[in-house]
């Protein structure tokens, strides 16, 4: 501390490090946009125009995607490097998962639109903190240092506390924005308690110098590096969702506004799993053979936990939550095998995850919506003779479902199958089987909830009609006639009142899921480019 | 007569595990608050003597940065728990019981 005070005081000049402008601007527009979103709150007043709001936030969200882009065949032709003092990579790792936010982000943004009308004067702060909480998330997947990292996951969190928290007149909403709030500071303390345990044992917290002391000198036996270890894996554990940190998941993801739980199992555990993949492969990739057995364990719970439990839940939500812990334990199984290829397979995975789970949530926050049910809870009673009301809608949630599931011809099934595949690669057979196993419980959720959206109403007065005028057919022409005037009814009726943002939305989603299946190569060279910068 | 780095260390350990004991234990909100700033400065303790131990400014750099997330967490969280608990005489996790299974 001398040394800093005599150098200021002694007039020689502190040297900065050299801004690369270009390399954040994905994160500087987001974050741009969501002060001139406050600002113009203040100057044009709230009421006014929420969709303009909106339209602004998809713009910055589409922008940054775009420069991505333009990073990432920068990476390409120019090569991968740390910029900023080296506490930021570009790298094809780090465009890789900024496009996929920003990707997340928009899906977000539109089906958020009915819910921005709704909250009303609120609306525009809802916008502002869903682009500073995307930005953080960019942050975390680029981030190159330890504590730029940490700076990174609470941008990304605090944005998200609020966001959990934005309606809460409702009991369970309070409750479980409070849950979330608690838990993910234990989690950020954890982090934090690790980075500066790794801090004192290696001398430093950026990732090439962490790695560098590491292969200098041999640290096995040194507790308090496993400790840091340990508690990194713990902190970033919590945030996606691996098992022995997951019991805060059902309970936020259903008392959370939908769209907000879309956005947490879309974009948020992307950017965990992108912090967890460059640490554990850049910093500690000395040190796989200790990191390994803990994962294989924590992989092993998470694909099991996460299918058996779903599929004893009656809430919907609940059920898409477990589900997604158990799409974490896929990812980790890549990150476990740890070759080049898997951790390509890992980020195919993640990439169809992301989309996949998006769109779900945007249909069942539509759902909600249309069926004028709280935000809250959506059972599976409540889907009972969807088909009937909003064809269009059940059709679109059981593609997507069933692309969870792992059907062939969707990015579920080439996603599953590629980490399996790496899986038997490395002849970890008995892995292999216990992964398949799961899949295969996790399928009956899927279909359970697409069966109940197929089957009829059990109270609804004029199904019954119709049922009873199908079931004695020819009788008279009168009962025809009726029968076609009923048909006539419903068919004006069906697919009505669908809010066109969130239709989009999931448009995109769906298209992705099955285009991107059908040409299978432009994503698995996108997800094979994406390497890490060491 | 100078003080070993590592009865720092110690210190914060303890600090630090008090802190995630009464996170996990203690039902009263605001006491889970505390605690949980409790193993932020824990770790702040951690850093400064990591920081001095390696003679390297980076881990006193790093406790600002910490104690301005520290301040941001407050800031959010204060607020959180005065619009849960508005109209409520105590605030305990206890009534927290909706969300099960």
């Amino acid at each position: 501390m001398r040394y800093l005070f005599a150098t200021i005081l002694s007039g020689t000049p502190i040297k900065f490090p050299q801004i690369s402008y270009a390399a954040i601007f994905p994160e500087a527009i987001l974050i741009g946009v969501a002060v001139t979103v406050m600002l113009a709150v203040a100057l044009i007043g709230r009421r006014e125009a929420t969709y303009g709001y909106t339209a602004l936030g998809v713009g910055a969200a589409l922008a940054s995607g775009i420069w991505s882009y333009h990073l990432s065949q920068d990476v390409s032709t120019h090569g991968a490097k740390s910029v900023i003092g080296g506490s930021l990579a570009v790298d094809g790792f780090s465009t890789f998962f900024m496009i996929l936010t920003s990707i997340g982000l928009i899906v977000t943004l539109l089906v958020a639109e009915a819910y921005i009308y709704k909250v009303g004067s609120r609306g525009p702060e809802f916008v502002a903190l869903a682009l500073l909480s995307a930005s953080g998330a960019m942050l975390m997947e680029s981030a190159y240092d330890l504590l730029v990292l940490f700076i990174g996951l609470e941008i990304l969190s605090i944005s998200l506390y609020v966001m959990v928290a934005f309606t809460t007149s409702r009991k369970l909403a309070k409750e479980s924005a409070f849950k979330y709030f608690i838990l993910g500071g234990f989690a950020s303390a954890l982090f934090l308690y690790g980075l500066a345990l790794t801090y004192g044992a290696t001398g430093s917290t950026n990732l090439a110098k962490i790695a560098l002391f590491l292969s200098k000198n041999t640290l096995t036996s040194s507790g308090v590096l496993l400790a840091g270890m340990v508690l990194i894996l713990a902190g970033l554990g919590f945030k996606v969702a691996l098992v022995p940190f997951q019991f805060w998941t059902p309970d936020v993801y259903q008392g959370a506004p939908t769209t907000v739980t879309g956005y947490m199992s879309g974009v948020v555990k992307a950017a965990g799993f992108a912090a967890l993949l460059r640490v554990f492969y850049v910093a500690f990739g000395t040190l796989r053979a200790d990191w390994q057995p803990i994962l294989l364990v924590i992989s092993i719970l998470t694909l099991l936990a996460g299918a058996v439990l779903a599929v004893v839940q009656k809430d919907v939500k609940r059920m898409l939550a477990y589900s997604s812990i158990n799409h974490a334990g896929f990812i980790l199984l890549g990150l476990y095998v740890a070759t080049v290829t898997s951790l390509g397979d890992s980020l195919y995975y993640l990439f169809a995850y992301t989309i996949m789970s998006s769109g779900t949530f945007a249909v069942i926050s539509m759902i909600a919506d249309l069926e004028g049910r709280t935000e809250m809870s959506v059972s599976l009673e409540d889907l009972r003779g969807l088909s009937k009301r909003y064809p269009k809608v059940a059709l679109s949630l059981a593609v997507l479902l069933l692309a969870q599931a792992g059907a062939p011809f969707t990015i579920g099934f080439l996603a599953k199958f590629s980490v399996l595949s790496a899986v038997i690669e490395a002849h970890h057979y008995a892995l292999g089987i216990v992964a398949m196993l799961s899949v295969v419980i996790a399928a009956v959720l899927y279909l359970r909830i697409t069966l109940s959206m197929y089957s009829a109403t059990s109270d609804a007065g004029g199904d019954v009609e119709t049922t009873q005028s199908e079931l004695i057919p020819d009788v008279s022409l009168g009962a025809v006639m009726v029968e076609l005037e009923i048909e006539d009814d419903t068919q004006a009726k069906v697919d009505s009142g669908i809010p066109i943002a969130a239709g989009v939305a999931v448009f995109l989603t769906l298209a992705m899921t099955i285009g991107l299946a059908l040409d299978a190569n432009p994503l698995v060279h996108f997800a094979a480019r994406a390497t890490l910068l060491r | 007569m100078s003080v070993p780095g590592s009865w720092y260390l110690i210190l914060a350990a303890a600090l630090f595990g008090i802190g995630a004991f009464g996170i996990l234990v203690r039902r009263n909100i605001l006491i889970m608050f505390m605690c949980l700033e409790l193993m932020l400065n824990a770790v702040n303790l951690t850093l400064v003597t990591y920081s001095r131990m390696l003679n390297d400014i980076a881990g006193q750099v790093g406790v600002f940065f910490v104690l301005v997330v520290a301040a941001a967490e407050v800031v959010v969280g204060l607020g959180l728990i005065v619009s849960i608990f508005r109209g409520k005489r105590q605030v305990t996790a206890d009534d927290l019981h909706i969300l099960r299974g």
